[in-house]
């Protein structure tokens, strides 16, 4: 009967995987058919004897495998369970003998399944290929393997990286490779001197590598003794029960957790006793209708303990004893005690740079952040600073160069041209919108200022829904070209995408052609003129409402061109200009209005004041607002007229 | 006495339809009729006249003071805080009592309290009562808390932005930056009144389980009339008179009004505040009603929906606001609803839906270009009222400026 | 004479009861929409909105539901939590609804709650949520936390060798709460407590610099650090775009989100992110016959073939599929009778396996883990075997005594210790 069960049993395994007889695999066809299940199964906990057999198997196609497999290249073959390569071709997919590289035919996508290493597995198959590429003829590989130790290392990569260093034709890499291999000698090496060596060759050194892998030798765990501090231990510091560093509760809770204390009996815990307890109505000779109290419930429990109902709970007299029986320190988990001691003294020399360091980047996060805040309101700075308009639908004409931007760049595929087209098309759609708003509603309301502030806001609630009517609600993708990709890195602390440099590069030119147009040409002249007094200048022979049209038009034109940065670095959405709006006119207002330059100030005190705070609140960037708009608000109170304020007759009002 | 001024006909008006409304849609409810209108319409006219209170605050600070204050909307969501939070305390305590019955010690106040906090902090993720709310287990704490958190906070922010004679455009800015800075406050969730999650369940009145809501909603309703009634009769006295006078000179010319020797701060401070303190009122009427409040009811743009109400209605009449409030927001409910028909333009369909906010925004723009008066002017082209036609451009910069014809003559 | 009267009146009342009864039958079966399609989050539940209507007008075309038609109900919330409770009061009192599909944000469905309850209305509730919460009067199709936080969580752990976590959230309740049952889960999986940073960022930020140079600094210390992202909506937009410029990549830094679908990375360029993660329970790249049918009955609903599809639209027809089935068994669209007929339903998932009805008014879900391709999509790397829905979470200490059975204890918050039911009502 058994043996029946087991021949069938038997037959159902042969015809769920139908594999060809042993002995006509390749070899590496063999090995991983050896670990067919593990790496079908895909799990970063099982899989290191699958890799580690194949990666020390000696095989000449050993690497082409991994690297094959790493790139989710691999794939079994549904009809006999075999692994094969397989590159996708139209909806088939062309497949390739793992061991002889021939072409086996295509077959339908269905009829085989992908291998799918996850990240943690590409990681081990990444260090298992570090000994076949650490001296590829491809400089980029042996970079990869170098990335691959530095991601994830140990102490068998320290010889096979010694040994490809002297070989380095490439200097840079050969530079990575000698730090690599300090990094690794520091933590991996038998021999304390060379690890103190390595160690200080790092002083004052910033990379986060470097600290990395130091801080694992400081690191210290907490502990309790009875008497005195047991041998081998590492201490780093004796600490004292009840001093700035050890609270008395966490002493106890050591104590406790070390059996050597009683734990303190917790509310829930005399509740539950009590309840175990209650008979008859009472508890311990309390009526159990008393017990609605805590005083009540402990004299039940004590009644209780002198009953010996329930167990003793400690009492002070026991916790003192236990505190002063105990020893309690802090140890390194770092066996030698002049490596740890040498790695703390490498870690402080850089403390002081890094955090001057952290304090560089910080101003360059507000910097700019600040520029973007000058770009959303430089705008406004025209329209409200200098014709007292307050545009509520700035934040949506800001939106209308974001979105002008998206149109574009689906016309253009070419993301550089698209984005340098997509600026004069964005000034053009939003000098336009401006323009037109003007004419229709700005110029009925400037007796009226108050009023303006409505019909823009009716103005900004149509704007966003036409938006959403057109454009969905969804956001809409605005990337930036390839070379604004990525980040500026000075070191380990300090770095700045580049995108955000050309946003500050772009307020700067903003900022520049504004006093330019000002300044120095006819038309800022006349702005200035109809500014100061429009009866006056009219008498001269400039059109104000001319002017007034093209002065608006100008400031929604450079919303629309902030709204195709803000795009690239955030999102482009139909409430995009909302986010803006209120801190824009909070930038303008702080500044002072009139004055570029107080706007400018403005800016950077709200960039700076709001990345100061989230520095010091850094779980909470909410708060960091709050508390800005807070301080806005107080300081408004103290400068009404804002940083820079306009004096004498300019003033207006 | 206010009644017996022949110029008060408006007033007895008022009141008058008011109360007729009021029976009317008593008679036709669910609960002491034959349920014509029913309950969801009733919240939603009880909280309509909650706004039109609010909308008459807003009025009189803008209207007729001249404060575009941005910022009421703050004051009434302050208010519906402050009852909420008794709301949800002491239901949440009854349905804690009601759970401890069944155990076998009695609860300690403790362990009351414990289980009180845990059951409204519990979705966001604490169980230890914030410092806030040590009044919430008494109403009548809490209603003085209605009526003194908006007025303090108003007082405090107005005595500042007066005191330094922060006005205009500037003023309004910076009450919106108070409510911005308000609403992301109440938006954290370390703030004590659960976060983005606000306050809810308010509908449900503590003890009051047996009373359908159909009864709870009428009584609402009346509240919200009486509420109505008294705000109007309290700012139709502050308005008429001589200090209606003195708001309105504010108004029209700050300067010469303290020239004339009047505290024009102290006027400003003191308008303020009491709006503010109706404004609370409003508030812990209309959130029972709504069932939840949240910090996105203060956000930014309530309050310039508040005054784009009062600019629909008509500025500087009390009627208006009121008109404005109703108009507008019971419009815009029933547009949102679903149920306007979509209109079918042969080429494309327009949904409502779609289109509603921009036909209100444009509106918006129409009313304040061709028709400043609002809804209210109706009346006065109704009555013959005209604002004299004095021909040709103004000669001066400020309205109300010598024009051309008139110089000429 | 008496025994004639008598024959009349209960013949007069058989009358009018049957054509009361009748009038009844003849008209449609009212199904509401509650869905936002103005306000921030019309964004993501037009989608649902269009889902529902989709899913009505198939189960008309097969002929109805007992033989009569469904009728959709659209309201719009607008994004107003408020607006939600009166619309969905409108929805049952006055349009006459006998189920609705709604709510997307925590705070809406917490607004709705009250209403239902007392009204004793039907909704199903298809996003994925924080749970501690059971109502006898929602059904919840989306995930609870243990099946989708934690099992990503686990996968965090054991897949990719994770020591050191940031739990970055939107600040309210779903990460909020989210991140407390993580926080409890990690710990007692080892990881020490200074390990975990959290921070919390408003609605829609879109500057990340700084919490992305934070991020980048914990590696400090030398562990493995990942990233559990509940960001919400645009938000993830910046925060994606700030990943990578600082080059963060996801064999450095992995970055497991919650709340970020195909609809989320429509806005993106996704070229930089391929490999960061995401843990749903349906993905668009699932390859079955269903999801393919399911797909293409989309594009050709919607009329666009570029609309993804997503894990709440997958919850939303589940759920329809259940209530259409249940009232199927039940014979009638009466609430009680629906409810008792939910319970051990099954419909196919779309990812395969079935999707069954626990008496926690919670589904069976896989959970899956997917990474991001350049093309948008996700190529799921992992799948789990059907998961049942727990409504209170076994990882903080209030809530693993809790247990939620509507089908014979008939409570949402059941006590396991002192075996008291705490309350029949939810609390809000």
């Amino acid at each position: 009967m058994m043996r029946h069960f087991l021949a069938a049993l038997a037959c159902l395994m042969l015809l769920a995987t139908p594999l060809r007889a042993q002995d006509s695999f390749g070899p590496v066809q063999t090995l991983l058919q050896q670990h067919r299940d593990a790496i079908v199964k895909s799990s970063r906990k099982t899989i290191e004897p699958a890799i580690a057999a194949l990666a020390g198997s000696g095989l000449a196609s050993v690497a082409q495998v991994l690297e094959k497999w790493q790139d989710k290249a691999l794939w079994v073959r549904e009809a006999d369970g075999l692994f094969v390569y397989a590159a996708p071709q139209g909806d088939a997919l062309a497949l390739t003998d793992i061991d002889s590289g021939e072409a086996l035919g295509s077959v339908p996508k269905a009829d085989a399944t992908q291998i799918k290493p996850n990240s943690g597995i590409r990681s081990l198959i990444a260090a298992a290929l570090v000994q076949f590429q650490l001296s590829d003829p491809d400089p980029a590989r042996r970079l990869a393997a170098l990335d691959a130790i530095a991601r994830d290392p140990s102490a068998t990569q320290l010889a096979p990286l010694r040994a490809a260093i002297a070989d380095e034709t490439d200097p840079a890499v050969k530079a990575q490779k000698e730090r690599l291999e300090r990094l690794l000698t520091l933590r991996f090496d038998p021999d304390e001197a060379a690890r103190i060596a390595a160690i200080a060759s790092f002083r004052g050194d910033l990379g986060q590598d470097v600290r990395a892998a130091l801080n694992p030798l400081v690191a210290t765990t907490r502990r309790t003794a009875a008497g005195g501090v047991p041998e081998g231990e590492n201490v780093a510091r004796l600490l004292t029960p009840g001093g700035a560093d050890l609270p008395l509760s966490e002493a106890q809770a050591l104590l406790v957790a070390a059996g050597a204390l009683q734990p303190v009996l917790t509310i829930a815990e005399r509740r539950t006793a009590l309840v175990a307890n209650v008979d008859g109505g009472s508890v311990g000779g309390f009526a159990v209708a008393d017990l609605d109290t805590e005083t009540a419930r402990v004299l039940a429990y004590e009644a209780l303990e002198a009953s010996g109902k329930v167990p003793p709970a400690a009492s002070d007299a026991e916790v003192t004893a236990a505190l002063a029986a105990h020893v309690f320190y802090d140890a390194y988990a770092e066996p030698s005690a002049l490596v740890a001691t040498e790695a703390a003294a490498v870690l402080r020399s850089a403390e002081t740079r890094i955090a001057i360091n952290q304090a560089i980047d910080l101003t360059l996060d507000a910097l700019s952040l600040a520029s973007i805040y000058f770009l959303a309101a430089i705008g406004l700075a025209i329209t409200f600073g200098v014709m007292r308009v307050i545009n509520m639908a700035h934040g949506e004409f800001i939106m209308m160069g974001a979105y002008t931007g998206y149109v574009v760049q689906q016309v253009i595929a070419n993301y550089t041209v698209s984005i340098l087209v997509a600026l004069p098309v964005a000034f053009a759609v939003t000098f336009l919108a401006g323009v037109v708003m003007e004419r229709l509603v700005i110029r009925r309301l400037y007796h009226r200022p108050l009023e303006t502030l409505l019909a823009t806001f009716g103005i900004s609630i149509a704007l966003q829904q036409l938006a959403k009517n057109i454009f969905g609600t969804q956001a809409r993708p605005l990337t930036s070209p390839a070379w604004l990709d990525g980040a500026l890195t000075f070191n380990d602390v300090v770095s700045i995408s580049y995108i955000r440099i050309a946003i500050f590069v772009l307020a700067l030119v903003f900022l520049a052609v504004f006093l330019f147009i000002m300044k120095r040409t006819r038309l800022g002249l006349e702005v200035r003129a109809v500014q100061q007094n429009r009866a006056m200048a009219a008498s001269m022979g400039i059109n104000p409402d001319r002017i007034n049209m093209l002065t608006f038009g100008l400031g929604s034109g450079i919303a629309g061109i902030a709204g195709v940065a803000i795009g690239l670095f955030a999102k482009v959405t139909s409430e995009l200009g909302s986010d803006y709006i209120v801190q824009s006119f909070m930038t303008v207002v702080v500044g002072g209005v009139g004055n570029i330059w107080g706007t400018l100030l403005g800016a950077t005190m709200i960039g700076f004041l709001q990345k100061g705070i989230e520095w010091l609140n850094p779980s909470n960037t909410l708060a960091a607002q709050t508390y800005m708009i807070i301080f806005i608000i107080i300081f408004i109170q103290f400068r009404p007229r804002g940083i820079i304020a306009l004096k004498g007759r300019a003033a207006g009002d | 006495m206010i009644a017996f001024n022949p110029r008060n006909t408006s007033l007895l008006i008022f009141l008058g339809l008011l109360v007729i409304f009021t029976v009317a849609v008593t008679l036709m409810s669910e609960a002491y009729g034959p349920g014509l209108v029913s309950t969801s319409f009733v919240k939603t006219l009880g909280k309509t006249l909650c706004l039109c209170l609010v909308a008459l605050a807003m009025d009189v600070v803008w209207g007729y003071t001249g404060i575009l204050s941005l910022g009421h909307f703050a004051f009434f969501g302050l208010g519906g805080y402050m009852i909420g939070m008794w709301l949800m305390y002491a239901r949440t305590e009854d349905i804690v009592i009601a759970s401890f019955a069944n155990s076998p010690l009695p609860p300690t106040p403790e362990e009351i309290v414990t289980g009180i906090a845990t059951q409204i902090f519990g979705v966001v993720g604490a169980s230890e009562l914030p410092p806030i709310w040590v009044f919430a287990h008494s109403f009548w704490a809490q209603m003085a808390l209605v009526v003194l958190v908006p007025g303090v906070l108003a007082l405090v922010f107005g005595w500042l932005a007066f005191r330094s004679r922060v006005t205009g455009v500037y003023l309004s800015i910076l009450t919106q930056a108070m409510t911005l800075a308000l609403a992301l406050w109440l938006f954290q969730n370390d703030s004590g009144l659960r976060g983005n999650n606000g306050l809810s369940g308010l509908q449900n009145l503590p003890g009051a389980d047996a009373i359908p809501q159909s009864l709870i909603s009428i009584w609402f309703f009346w509240a919200s009339a009486a509420a109505l009634a008294a705000g109007y009769l309290l700012f139709h006295w502050v308005v008429s008179g001589k200090f209606g006078s003195v708001l309105r000179g504010i108004r029209d010319d700050e300067a010469r009004v303290r020239f004339l020797g009047y505290p024009v701060e102290g006027f400003k401070l003191f308008v303020f505040t009491l709006t503010a303190v109706v404004a609370g009122l409003a508030g812990a009427l209309y959130y029972p009603q709504a069932g939840i409040i949240n910090p996105a009811e203060v956000a930014p743009i309530a309050s310039v929906y508040l005054a784009v109400w009062v600019a629909i209605g008509g500025r500087g009449r009390l009627y208006g606001a009121v008109i404005g409030a109703a108009f507008v927001s019971l419009v815009s409910s029933w547009f949102t609803g679903g149920r306007a028909p979509d209109v079918n333009l042969g080429f494309a369909t327009i949904q409502w839906v779609d289109w509603w906010l921009i036909v209100l925004g444009l509106s918006f723009v129409a009313v304040t270009i061709l028709a400043p008066k609002g809804i209210g002017g109706l009346f006065d082209a109704f009555q013959g009222l005209r604002t004299p036609d004095r021909k040709g451009a103004p000669l001066g910069p400020d309205e109300g400026a010598l024009q051309e014809k008139e110089a000429v003559k | 004479m008496k025994t004639f009267t008598n024959r009349i009146a209960s013949a007069v009342l058989a009358t009018t009861l049957s054509a009361g009864v009748a009038l009844a039958e003849d008209g449609p079966i009212k199904v509401g929409v509650l869905h936002s399609l103005s306000g921030t989050m019309a964004i993501s539940e037009t989608t649902l909105k269009d889902t529902v209507l989709m899913l009505v007008a198939e189960q008309n075309a097969k002929g109805g539901l007992l033989g009569r038609q469904l009728e959709a109900v659209v309201v719009d919330p607008a994004s107003d939590w408020p607006l939600f409770a009166e619309k969905a009061r409108e929805l049952i009192t006055v349009s006459g609804v006998d189920v609705i599909f709604g709510c997307w944000t925590s705070v809406s469905r917490k607004s709705v709650l009250p209403v239902i309850e007392e009204l004793n209305g039907l909704l199903f509730y298809p996003v994925q949520y924080e749970g501690e919460e059971s109502s006898n009067n929602v059904f919840y199709t989306g995930a609870a936390p243990n099946q989708q936080a934690i099992p990503a969580t686990d996968y965090m752990l054991d897949e990719l060798g994770v020591k050191k976590f940031a739990l970055l959230g939107t600040d309210y309740v779903y990460p909020r709460t989210t991140n407390n049952i993580l926080e409890a889960y990690l710990i007692s999986k080892g990881i020490p407590k200074e390990d975990i940073f959290v921070n919390y960022t408003p609605f829609g930020q879109s500057d990340w610099s700084k919490i992305v140079s934070d991020v980048v600094a914990l590696g400090a210390d030398g562990k493995k650090v990942g990233v559990i992202s509940t960001i919400n909506g645009d938000a993830n937009i910046g925060f994606y775009k700030e990943l990578a410029a600082a080059g963060v990549t996801a064999d450095t830094i992995p970055v497991i989100a919650f709340s970020v679908g195909e609809e989320e990375l429509a806005g993106l360029d996704t070229t930089n992110l391929v490999g960061h993660l995401a843990a749903w329970n349906y993905f668009q790249s699932a390859d079955t016959p269903e999801n393919a049918a399911f797909i293409k009955g989309w594009h050709e609903f919607i009329g666009n073939d570029k609309r993804t599809t997503n894990d709440p639209m997958e919850a939303t027809m589940i759920g329809f599929k259940m209530w259409v089935a249940a009232v199927e068994k039940a014979g009638t669209t009466d609430v009680d009778a629906v409810r008792e007929a939910m319970y051990g339903l099954e419909v196919p998932n779309l990812t395969g396996g079935i999707a069954k009805m626990l008496p926690n008014h919670h589904l069976t879900k896989p959970v899956l883990i997917g990474e991001i391709q350049a093309d948008g999509q996700f190529d799921i790397i992992s799948q789990t075997e059907p998961v049942a829905g727990d409504a209170w979470t076994d990882f903080l200490p209030e809530s693993a005594v809790l247990d939620s059975d509507w089908q014979t204890l008939k409570c949402g918050m059941y006590n396991t210790e002192t075996k008291t039911c705490v309350q029949i009502k939810s609390n809000y």
